[in-house]
C-alpha cells in the first residue's frame, strides 16, 4: 500500500521529501543501558498532530552526526506526541541519546508500510518480539488494547537478552495483570534473582494459547529469530498469509530513491518494513540478497 | 477431576500410540508436585523418570562454581521435562528445579526402559517421540548462543 | 504534430545558433585529447568528425577515420543521466542555532541544457529515470526541475558500436518517442545531410528559422533501410524471453560461483549503465561546527558499506554484490518500476575489466539454470 507522504515542507509550492522538518524533544526516557525513547513536538509548536500507522518508521536527523531511520513506537491514537524507541549502537543514535528537553531534531516520514491492523479483527493475534523489536509492535499493540472487544485471544511473546534489557517494563507489567492479554517474557540469559522463563522466544511458539486456525501473528526482531519463529508457527499450522514480519536493511533516503534498502525486487522503505510472510517467504531464504 | 489416563491419551504427544502401549504408560504414571525451589532431579542422578508439566515451570540449571546455578532454559505448561531416561547412560546433565510450584505427571522412566527392551516396538514408538523433543531443544539452544540481541561492539 | 524536416551541415550549425540564442548550453559528444565524453559544444567544429569507437569485452579504442559524419562515435563511457540526475548534489544545509538549528534550502536553478546526440538506448535510460524521479509517488524536485527544462537531441546509430544490443532490449537503433528532435545523419552521393523528426511543441518553435526542406517519402525510406542494417549489426545479443522468470528461480544457481571469481566488486558497471540510480547520502559539517550540509552523491551497490546495518552488511561477497547488479538489471528492476533495467548500450561489457558480459552471463544461467 502506499504510503503518501505529506512532510508539510514545501517550498515554492513543491513538495521536497528530502528535507527534514524540526521537531523538539519533549522527554526522553533512558529505558535499559543501551535503549531510550524520544518523546517529540513539531518545533513550531502550532502544527497539526503527526499522523501515522503502527509499524512505520520516521528517518531521524541529528544535527552534525546525520540521519537514520528508527522505528516509531508510540500510539497512533495519540499523534499529539511523537515517539521513538531506539538502541545506542552508532554515532547518531549515542548522540540522540544525549538529548535534553527543548533540543532539536530532524524528521522525515512517517515511510513505510504498515502493520495490517484490520487483519487482526475478529482472530487471534500474538506478537512476537525479539529484544527491539518490541517497539513497532508496541504501537501496534496499544491499538489492539485500545479495541480489545474486536479481537480474539491476544498474545505477546516477548525474548529479550538478559532481564536488565527488557523493555517497557511498566506497561508490560500492567498488560500481564488483566484477564484478557497473555503476556510472556523470555531472556536468552539469566542472571542476579530471575525467576521468570529462560529461553529463546521461538521456544514459547508452541504451548502459546492460540488457535492456528484462525491466527495473524506479527513478529519482529533479529532476522534469525523471525525465521525461527515462523518455523514454530508453521509447525503449529499457521498459514504463511497469517504470518507478517518487519524486514530492516540499510536505508538512507526512506522515500525508495537511493536503492540502498533493496530486498530482492522489493524496497524495504517503502514496500516494507512491513512484510506478509508468504509474498516474501523465498527470498527470505536465500543468503545475501 | 480428569483422571490421569484422560490427562495421558489428550496430550499431544502420545497421540496415536496402540491401546496397549498407552495402558501400559498410563500404568507408569503418577501426579507429582514441587514446590518453588525444589529440585525436581539433579545432574548426574540416574535418570528414571520424565515429566509433563500440568502447570507451573520448571527451570533447567547447570552449576558453576564461581556463578552457581545458571538457569539455561525454562519449560512450561504443557512441555514435556527429561530425555536423559531413554539415551544411556540414563544419568541427568541437569538439575531441574520448580520456578514457581508446579504440578506434573511424572512418568516411571525405569519401567518404561524394562519393557522397551521386551517391546521394541514401544521403545520405538517413544523415541520416535523424543527425538523432535531434543531436536527442538537443540536448535533452541543454538539460537540462544547466536546472542542475537546483544551489542556489537 | 510529428513531421520531418531535412538540412545539411550549415543547417546543423543554425540548430545549434537558435538552441543558444534559447538560452539552452549545448552538450554533446567531443574527443579532446585522444578522450571521447560530453561537454559544452558550440560550433559543428567541437563535433567529433570523423571519430568512430571500436568497442568489445574490456575494449574501448578511438579511431579517427576519414568519414565526415559528425556522429559516427555511438556513446562514450559515461550516460547522460547526469546533467538531469546530478552526481552530487546538496539537498539542504542546517545551520547551528541555540539548542538547535535552522534548515537553509538550496534552490535548483533551471539551468536549460539541449543534450545533443544522446542515442536511442540512452533516451531510454532517461525514460526510466522519469519513472523513478518525476513520475513517482515522491518525485524528486532537481530531476523535476532540470528535465523540464532539458531539450533532447537523439541521434539514431546507422554505426552501432561492438559491445551494442539494443535491438534485444527494444530500445534501438532507432528513437522512437520522447525526444524533441530525432535525427538521422546521412551522408551519401555526395551529399551530407540530416533528417530531424520534431517530437515536441518546443522543438517546433526552434526549428523555424532553420533553413530546410520538406523530406520526401524515399528519404524516409532510406532511414528504415539504414535502420534494418544497422539492426544486422549487433555487437551482442540477449534473449530476453522469460528472462526474469528464469533469474529468479536460479537466484543461487552455482553458475554465480564462475563470475564471483572474476569479479573484484570495481563497480564499473554501475558507473557506466544509463538506468543505475543508487545513491547516497552524507552530512558534511564545516570546521567551526555551525553549518551541516546534506549532500547526495552517486554510489555503487559494489560498495561493501552499500547493504550496512547494524552488525555488518548483507552482501560482502562478490558473489552477491554481482548477483544482485545483475538481477536489478535484468529482472527485479523490472519489477520495481514497469521496464527492463537494461537498454542494450553495451557499456558494462565494455568497461568491466574482468571482461564480464552481462549477455554471456544470462544467457549462461537460462541454458544451465532451473527450468521449472
Amino acid at each position: 500500500m502506499e504510503t503518501m507522504i505529506e512532510t508539510r515542507n514545501t517550498h515554492n509550492g513543491t513538495i521536497d521529501s528530502l528535507v527534514t522538518q524540526l521537531f523538539r524533544v519533549k522527554r526522553v526516557l533512558n529505558e535499559t543501558h543501551d535503549t531510550f525513547t524520544l518523546h517529540l513536538e513539531p518545533e513550531n509548536g502550532k502544527d497539526t498532530d503527526f499522523s501515522f500507522k503502527a509499524g512505520q518508521f520516521n528517518m531521524l536527523y541529528m544535527y552534525g552526526f546525520g540521519e537514520i531511520p528508527i522505528s516509531i513506537s508510540g500510539d497512533p491514537d495519540k499523534p499529539h506526541q511523537l515517539v521513538h524507541t531506539t538502541r545506542a549502537v552508532g554515532s547518531v543514535t549515542k548522540s540522540m541519546r544525549q538529548l535534553k528537553r527543548g533540543h532539536v531534531l530532524g524528521v522525515r516520514g512517517p515511510y513505510g508500510t504498515e502493520w495490517p491492523m484490520d487483519e487482526l479483527k475478529g482472530r487471534d493475534v500474538v506478537f512476537v518480539a525479539g529484544g527491539i523489536g518490541l517497539a513497532p509492535l508496541r504501537s501496534a499493540m496499544y491499538q489492539v488494547v485500545t479495541r480489545r472487544e474486536l479481537y480474539g485471544k491476544v498474545v505477546l511473546l516477548y525474548g529479550t537478552r538478559t532481564p536488565i534489557d527488557i523493555l517497557f517494563r511498566k506497561e508490560l507489567e500492567r498488560w500481564k495483570s488483566r484477564f484478557d492479554l497473555d503476556i510472556f517474557v523470555t531472556v536468552d540469559r539469566a542472571v542476579g534473582a530471575w525467576r521468570g522463563h529462560v529461553g529463546v522466544v521461538t521456544q514459547l511458539v508452541a504451548r502459546a494459547p492460540f488457535d492456528p486456525r484462525n491466527t495473524v501473528t506479527l513478529i519482529c526482531g533479529p532476522e534469525v529469530m523471525m525465521r525461527f519463529s515462523i518455523i514454530e508457527f508453521e509447525k503449529r499450522g499457521v498459514t504463511p498469509d497469517r504470518i507478517y514480519v518487519s524486514m530492516e536493511r540499510n536505508m538512507k533516503c526512506g522515500i525508495g530513491h537511493c536503492g540502498h534498502c533493496q530486498f530482492g525486487p522489493s524496497f524495504v522503505c517503502k514496500d516494507g518494513p512491513v512484510y506478509r510472510y508468504d509474498k516474501i517467504n523465498k527470498l527470505i531464504d536465500i543468503r545475501e540478497v | 477431576m480428569e483422571n490421569l489416563g484422560s490427562i495421558l491419551k489428550k496430550h499431544p504427544f502420545f497421540e496415536g500410540l496402540e491401546d496397549n502401549h498407552i495402558d501400559f504408560i498410563v500404568g507408569c504414571a503418577a501426579n507429582a508436585r514441587f514446590k518453588t525451589g525444589e529440585f525436581l532431579f539433579r545432574e548426574g542422578h540416574e535418570a528414571n523418570y520424565f515429566f509433563l508439566v500440568r502447570e507451573g515451570l520448571v527451570n533447567l540449571e547447570i552449576y558453576s562454581p564461581q556463578k552457581g546455578a545458571i538457569t539455561v532454559q525454562s519449560l512450561g505448561e504443557g512441555e514435556i521435562v527429561g530425555w536423559s531416561w531413554i539415551i544411556s547412560p540414563y544419568q541427568w546433565r541437569f538439575d531441574a528445579r520448580a520456578a514457581e510450584d508446579t504440578r506434573l505427571i511424572a512418568l516411571d522412566g525405569k519401567c518404561l526402559r524394562d519393557k522397551c527392551n521386551q517391546d521394541p516396538s514401544l521403545g520405538y514408538e517413544l523415541l520416535k517421540r523424543f527425538a523432535p523433543i531434543i531436536e527442538q531443544r537443540l536448535v533452541a539452544t543454538k539460537i540462544q548462543l547466536l546472542d542475537l540481541y546483544g551489542n556489537d561492539d | 504534430m510529428m513531421r520531418h524536416i531535412k538540412f545539411d551541415t550549415h543547417g546543423l550549425q543554425t540548430l545549434f545558433d537558435e538552441l543558444i540564442k534559447a538560452d539552452y548550453s549545448i552538450i554533446g559528444p567531443r574527443v579532446k585529447q585522444a578522450s571521447f565524453g560530453y561537454d559544452t559544444i558550440t560550433t559543428t567544429d567541437d563535433l567529433p568528425k570523423g571519430w568512430i569507437t571500436e568497442q568489445n569485452s574490456s575494449t574501448f579504442r578511438l579511431r579517427k577515420t576519414d568519414s565526415a559524419a559528425f556522429f559516427g562515435i555511438t556513446h562514450s563511457m559515461n550516460g547522460w543521466n547526469r546533467y538531469l540526475y546530478p552526481t552530487q548534489r546538496t539537498l539542504w544545509k542546517a545551520h547551528r542555532k541555540n539548542n538547535g538549528f535552522e534548515i537553509e534550502h538550496v534552490e535548483e536553478q533551471p539551468n536549460p541544457v539541449a543534450l545533443f546526440g544522446v542515442r536511442p538506448c540512452d533516451l531510454e535510460g532517461i525514460k526510466k529515470f522519469d519513472r523513478i524521479f518525476l513520475h513517482a509517488a515522491f518525485p524528486d524536485k532537481t530531476y523535476t526541475i532540470r528535465r523540464e527544462h532539458a531539450f533532447i537531441v537523439t541521434v539514431n546509430c546507422t554505426q552501432p558500436s561492438g559491445t551494442c544490443f539494443c535491438v534485444s532490449m527494444d530500445t534501438g537503433p532507432k528513437a522512437r518517442t520522447g525526444f524533441d528532435l530525432g535525427l538521422t545523419e546521412i551522408i551519401e552521393d555526395g551529399e551530407h545531410y540530416f533528417i530531424a523528426e520534431v517530437g515536441s511543441s518546443s522543438a517546433q518553435e526552434i526549428i523555424k528559422n532553420i533553413p530546410h526542406t520538406t523530406v520526401q517519402e524515399d528519404e524516409l525510406g532510406r532511414i528504415q533501410e539504414l535502420m534494418e542494417r544497422a539492426e544486422k549489426q549487433m555487437g551482442r545479443e540477449l534473449d530476453t524471453d522469460n528472462l526474469k522468470e528464469i533469474l529468479y528461480r536460479n537466484y543461487e544457481h552455482p553458475h554465480w560461483d564462475t563470475v564471483a571469481e572474476r569479479c573484484f566488486t570495481c563497480g564499473n558497471c554501475t558507473l557506466v549503465c544509463p538506468t543505475c540510480f543508487c545513491t547516497t547520502i552524507e552530512d558534511y559539517t564545516d570546521l567551526t561546527g555551525g553549518t551541516g550540509e546534506r549532500i547526495r552523491k552517486w554510489d555503487s551497490c559494489y560498495n561493501n558499506e552499500f547493504s550496512y546495518i547494524h552488525g555488518g552488511s548483507v552482501r560482502t561477497s562478490s558473489y552477491a554484490r554481482y548477483r544482485h547488479w545483475l538481477m536489478h538489471k535484468l529482472a527485479t528492476y523490472q519489477d520495481q518500476f514497469d521496464t527492463p533495467g537494461c537498454v542494450g548500450c553495451g557499456r558494462c561489457i565494455t568497461w568491466c575489466p574482468a571482461g564480464i558480459d552481462i549477455t554471456e552471463e544470462a544467457t549462461a544461467i537460462r541454458k544451465h539454470g532451473k527450468t521449472s
